[in-house]
């Protein structure tokens, strides 16, 4: 791997963590429900970033499948807890 | 693995890096911001430019190693290009409809039927029911 990607995906996957961090937050502290639902989706968006990030670090394509399952579960998880929310059922 | 020309590596390193940093401009903004509406707009940025970013790095580093069209990662960004607005527009009538029953300044729901019922229109739809 050359100089460049070798510093440059650490630098990445840092700052991802940091984002993570960051989107973290809002779920612990968050005042209303949709507040942490809407930093969970956030949350999800970030760890399928690194995931991808990660994939590269690696030089291997497994983490995309890994990518793609966090991608769904979180926009599943998310559509069921806004829609309990609006709704008070997730499935009527 | 194959090492990748120069030019690669500076790509891939560039687009990843804009990727992250924009993960982390939307993150530090969900923070930041005060109101929700405000608030709902910080990860959009995320879910397009960032994921963007990141996918075209993805896939020029994987294509450009295995010598042939690595498009695969193209998936998730449609995905998310598909899923994300419906997240964010049932959130956003979550707190709309949320905002109604407390009471607070929103705009009042356009008709009688949808969450609004319960909050704006103050039950007509459901006198009439009993009348007729």
């Amino acid at each position: 791997m050359n100089p460049v990607l070798s510093y440059a995906l650490p630098a990445a996957l840092v700052i991802l963590v940091l984002a993570m961090g960051c989107s973290l937050v809002p779920v612990l502290r968050g005042p209303t429900a949709q507040d942490r639902v809407l930093a969970l989706d956030c949350l999800a968006l970030n760890g399928m970033l690194l995931m991808l990030v990660l994939g590269i670090h690696q030089g291997s394509g497994n983490y995309f499948e890994a990518a793609l399952l966090i991608a769904l579960l979180g926009f599943v998880s998310s559509m069921a807890m806004a829609k309990f929310l609006l709704r008070g059922e997730v499935i009527e | 693995m194959i090492a990748l020309p120069l030019w690669a590596d500076v790509a891939v390193s560039l687009l990843v890096l804009a990727g992250a940093l924009i993960a982390l401009i939307g993150s530090f903004n969900l923070m930041r911001l005060r109101t929700f509406f405000e608030r709902v707009h910080a990860p959009a940025v995320i879910a397009t430019l960032g994921c963007w970013c990141v996918m075209v790095g993805t896939v020029l580093y994987f294509s450009l190693q295995s010598h042939a069209v690595a498009a695969h990662g193209l998936l998730i960004a449609v995905f998310l290009a598909i899923t994300v607005p419906v997240t964010n527009i049932f959130l956003m009538r979550t707190e709309l409809f949320r905002a109604r029953l407390a009471g607070r300044d929103v705009p009042p729901a356009l008709s009688g039927s949808g969450e609004g019922r319960k909050a704006a229109g103050s039950g007509e739809p459901v006198a009439q029911r009993r009348n007729s």
